[in-house]
């Protein structure tokens, strides 16, 4: 049983979603790429830019686009023009945490219709997108030692195979899972129908890690419009309210933690458990999308969020609980690994997702049973900070 | 503001790859996806831009003095008289108690591998024909589940099946350091961690 | 309104041109031990951290992953606003409101000192495309606008060496100020150009510090007891990022946020109400046009004001603590150290440069070059 926790003094609801397609290298500016985004979200929601009083940004290392201050180049993009606009940035969980960041705005009373935005242009690093990461790492102790980004998920995905003695094999299902979920997916970058054995088969990078587990480098972006209950109920024919909220960032030490359970995931979907009143999440999240940047991750987020028992989600996904005609429906969007990683982009897609799933427009994605509440998760910074948003319809 | 949405505006798209829309929405997604061959042919425009980003980070009192203990061949932690834990790397505060730390102990240079990985690219995406091997090393003598980041090496497998047999969670290893004059108060004044003596 | 939140705890490290002896770390675990006990509580009776970092200010990307453990935040709700101080003042403000809340902490710090060249940053923010390729010194930006900002408001650089002056001369009150120092204007035009008609002297120096403000609400304070410095209303606004296309001679980002500050403060007329502005003066000009912007005059009255020297004898009190002229620029943190040495000013804590008479005060910030970016608060004293 979780405890109940603060009442926040106004509801906040999604009235409208939208996205740009996710590219490996889009001919797009980043600003371009926002403008798509926030534009299909304000279509969406039968609204001009006039009408938002607000808006947030949610995008990672300015490293990646070759911009200081990227917020700033990304504003007009966004649609945020002479307008209050913020940026806040936590790593691989600015996706998710956006919706924090709108609601916060909504939620306080200072503003009554909040546009959410979050881009990634990754492709222009040279030589690959990925060197960047070097410079997330300690830079007097750690970066002399020529870390790769791989480092941290071979790092933590051989931890937790071992405390718990899985195997790879069950960490390819995940990849298997996903990208047959993409494929139903418009703005999917690589669906496929892929089998377990060509997941291992794939060349090593950084053992246990396979090439066909990793996420692929992207760029995209999403968007979403907030709005307070009154001027919700009167917009959109069915809000989707967001039910709870909940972050949580772990010490820096990161060589001080034991790796095979992400506590601060579990830190953040308890905050946002108590926010929504739920005691049983097994019974009551309907659909789950958690982040995948990697495959195991999907495993390692499912068991910090409770919705599976520690070192068990492997077995559960194997059992097809998590399925999207299963029990509890994972990645139905068919998460980062299917859709692609531009990631802050990512992590406001799967609530893109959560959003069409509870209005049951999500068409060949649909999971069944008209699910009422969904909760969406993103990870990052030094496998230190858990972000957790938990939508829901009447 | 706006109309309320009609119900036919919430028709689900077809469900095929090749459509790519959203609910709501009237168009199709947007975005340009570009190939290789478009930029190598000239066939998109670019701007190139090479940042001269330098930094000279303050080490401070706790780094600083961890370093000069790397110089001097030691590995240095630190203890909390409140909730009595030994750290590395040191720290001039205990973060839970947040009350300073100041408490010097000088650790063994061996340890336990607390998990490690075999990597075949380089931070900058190169391959490599034989693998880095970095590892999170607990020190001995610091609490339970103590450590940082470093590499494995003096392992004789270059192939993930070798060196799995050479290297297993909870493996001790001890630093393998430098040269006296070459140290210069770095963590690679440790060349890495190798197997304390040999496996049969 | 009636205001639902306030500062209750203060935590500034005095700024120094360098700080080799201690780490951001040390430094900002000072600032909050500070902080804490100026508004008698622990870490552990925090409900949420915000901070305020930009990453290549610190030379690390998703700069975020450091913030928690000098804090005392471990494991908690913490999160980092790439962006302006005041704009992670208004987070914690926000979250406060929401109700999920009931103290908070804002932390922003400066290693300016760090960075070896400060140029090579500020061009990296200049747009990839149409910008960037001329390169040009990124403080010509602040030249272009400075020239079209004389030019509309019929003033001559005497205006604006005269913000250096007296700027320089104020912080020599304010003990946490790294510049203060006694300078005339004939210095400041003599000194060296470096982005005609920007001089050397008219340009902020770097420095090192770290603040910590506790924030509480209404309730938690009646509950507990504190010396409140209030919250009576917070804005933001940003307008155009490119160089082309944005109105050189008003800063409207700066009357955008005073207008949503003031707005939600009750305000009417600030030059009655408001007894102390703090407003940017990163650039000397941005102190003429950020005071015109709070006072809702035209292009130049700001700069006749000043000649006259309403500002410097007390009529009208502009940047008491010296100003980022006076104290040091710290990029987007001196909108936190403003705000630390004007809450002092409220509660009467402000030491040798106290200034009688203080109930309400502004504080208006920038983000710098080249962003159309800025904050303003209005606090109230106890």
């Amino acid at each position: 049983m979780l405890p109940k926790g603060p009442r926040p003094r106004r509801r906040v609801a999604v009235v409208g979603a939208g996205l740009s397609l996710f590219a490996r290298r889009a001919l797009e500016t980043g600003k371009e790429l926002s403008y798509y985004a926030a534009s299909a979200a304000l279509e969406s929601a039968g609204l001009r830019r006039r009408d938002v009083q607000a808006v947030v940004m949610a995008s990672a290392p300015d490293a990646f686009d070759g911009v200081h201050m990227k917020g700033e180049y990304l504003s007009d993009g966004a649609g945020g023009w002479r307008k209050p606009y913020l940026r806040a940035y936590v790593g691989g969980g600015s996706g998710v945490f956006s919706i924090i960041s709108g609601w916060t705005l909504v939620a306080s009373g200072l503003f009554d219709v909040v546009l959410v935005v979050a881009e990634e242009k990754m492709s222009p690093t040279q030589p690959h997108p990925q060197a960047a990461f070097i410079s997330i790492f300690d830079h007097t102790i750690e970066r002399p030692l020529g870390p790769n980004l791989l480092w941290i998920f071979s790092l933590e995905q051989s931890r937790y195979m071992h405390t718990y003695g899985i195997a790879n094999e069950d960490i390819a299902r995940v990849s298997v899972k996903n990208k047959h979920n993409a494929l139903g997916h418009p703005a999917a970058q690589l669906g496929a129908e892929l089998t377990v054995e060509e997941v291992l088969a794939s060349e090593v990078v950084a053992w246990p890690v396979h090439r066909l587990m990793v996420s692929p480098i992207s760029d995209g972006a999403a968007a979403i419009v907030l709005a307070a209950e009154e001027v919700a109920t009167r917009i959109s024919d069915r809000p989707v309210w967001v039910e709870g909220i909940g972050w949580a960032l772990d010490t820096s030490y990161w060589g001080n933690r034991d790796l095979a359970y992400p506590r601060y995931v579990e830190d953040a979907a308890r905050m946002a458990y108590a926010m929504a009143g739920i005691t049983e999440p097994r019974k009551e999240i309907h659909v789950v999308e958690p982040y995948d940047p990697f495959a195991y991750k999907e495993l390692h987020h499912l068991e910090g969020l409770l919705l599976a028992d520690r070192g068990k989600a492997p077995e559960d996904l194997a059992n097809g609980r998590f399925d999207r005609d299963g029990p509890l429906p994972s990645c139905p969007s068919g998460g980062l690994m299917g859709v692609g990683n531009p990631i802050a982009a990512a992590g406001l897609m799967k609530l893109c997702e959560l959003y069409w799933q509870l209005r049951g427009e999500a068409g060949a994605r649909q999971v069944p049973n008209s699910p009422r509440r969904g909760l969406a998760q993103a990870w990052g910074d030094l496998m230190q900070i858990g972000t957790v948003a938990i939508l829901g319809v009447r | 503001m706006a109309r309320r949405r009609r119900p036919a505006d919430a028709a689900p798209p077809e469900a095929t790859q090749t459509t790519r829309t959203i609910p709501g929405v009237s168009h199709p997604l947007r975005g340009t996806p570009l190939r290789e061959a478009d930029l190598t042919r000239g066939a998109v425009s670019l701007e190139r831009w090479e940042p001269a980003l330098s930094y000279r980070w303050d080490s401070g009192v706790a780094i600083g003095r961890f370093l000069e203990g790397l110089r001097e061949g030691k590995i240095l932690g630190v203890h909390c008289r409140r909730c009595a834990r030994t750290v590395t790397p040191p720290r001039a505060f205990c973060e839970i108690c947040f009350v300073p730390m100041d408490e010097w102990v000088e650790l063994a240079d061996t340890g336990t591998v607390n998990t490690f990985s075999i990597c075949f690219i380089t931070w900058d995406m190169r391959p490599l024909r034989v693998p880095q091997v970095p590892a999170v090393i607990e020190i001995d003598g610091t609490s339970p589940r103590v450590g940082f980041l470093h590499t494995l090496g003096g392992l004789r497998g270059r192939t993930v099946e070798r060196i799995r047999r050479e290297v297993r969670l909870g493996l001790p290893v001890r630093a393998v350091w430098k040269p006296a004059g070459q140290r210069t108060g770095a963590i690679t004044d440790i060349l890495h961690f190798a197997p304390l003596g040999r496996r049969r | 309104m009636e205001p639902s939140v306030a500062i209750i705890g203060i935590g500034l490290t005095p700024l120094r041109s360098v700080s080799p002896d201690v780490s951001f770390r040390e430094m900002i675990f000072e600032a909050a031990t500070r902080a804490y006990a100026d508004a008698g509580v622990t870490p552990r009776e925090i409900d949420t951290f915000v901070t305020v970092a930009e990453d290549f200010h610190e030379g690390t990307s998703i700069t975020d992953e450091y913030t928690p453990d000098q804090l005392g935040a471990v494991r908690r709700p913490v999160q980092t606003i790439a962006g302006d101080g005041l704009q992670g003042l208004a987070t914690a403000y926000m979250l406060i409101r929401s109700g999920i809340a009931e103290t908070a902490v804002v932390e922003a710090h400066s290693k300016a000192s760090n960075i070896v060249h400060h140029e090579q940053i500020l061009a990296l923010a200049l747009d990839p495309t149409f910008e960037r390729p001329r390169r040009f010194n990124p403080h010509a930006v602040a030249g272009l606008e400075m020239r079209r900002y004389l030019h509309e408001a019929g003033v001559g650089p005497e205006a604006t060496a005269r913000v250096v002056s007296k700027n320089r001369r104020a912080a020599l009150t304010n003990t946490y100020a790294a510049y203060g120092a006694d300078i005339g204007g004939d210095e400041v035009l003599a000194s060296a150009p470096l982005a005609d008609p920007l001089r050397e002297l008219e340009v902020s120096r770097y420095a090192d510090g770290a603040v910590v403000l506790v924030l509480a609400s209404a309730e938690w304070i009646a509950d507990r007891g504190a010396t409140p410095v209030w919250i009576r209303g917070i804005g933001w606004a940003t307008d155009e990022p490119s160089l082309s296309g944005r109105p050189w001679g008003t800063a409207v980002y700066a009357r955008m946020a005073c207008q949503a500050a003031y707005a939600q403060a009750g305000i009417r007329s600030a030059v009655g109400e408001i007894n102390l502005f703090e407003v940017d003066d990163t650039y000397a000009y941005k102190e003429l046009q950020h005071l015109e912007a709070a006072l809702g005059l035209e292009v130049g009255e700001g700069a006749r004001l000043t000649e006259s020297a309403r500002t410097a004898n007390g009529q009208l009190r502009v940047n008491i603590s010296g100003g980022n002229l006076g104290m040091g620029y710290g990029y987007d943190a001196s909108a936190l150290f403003r705000t630390a040495v004007t809450a002092h000013q409220l509660r009467g804590t402000a030491g040798p440069g106290q200034l009688k008479d203080i109930h309400s005060a502004l504080v208006l910030s920038w983000r710098g070059i080249p962003t159309t970016t800025g904050g303003a608060v209005v606090l109230g004293a106890p």
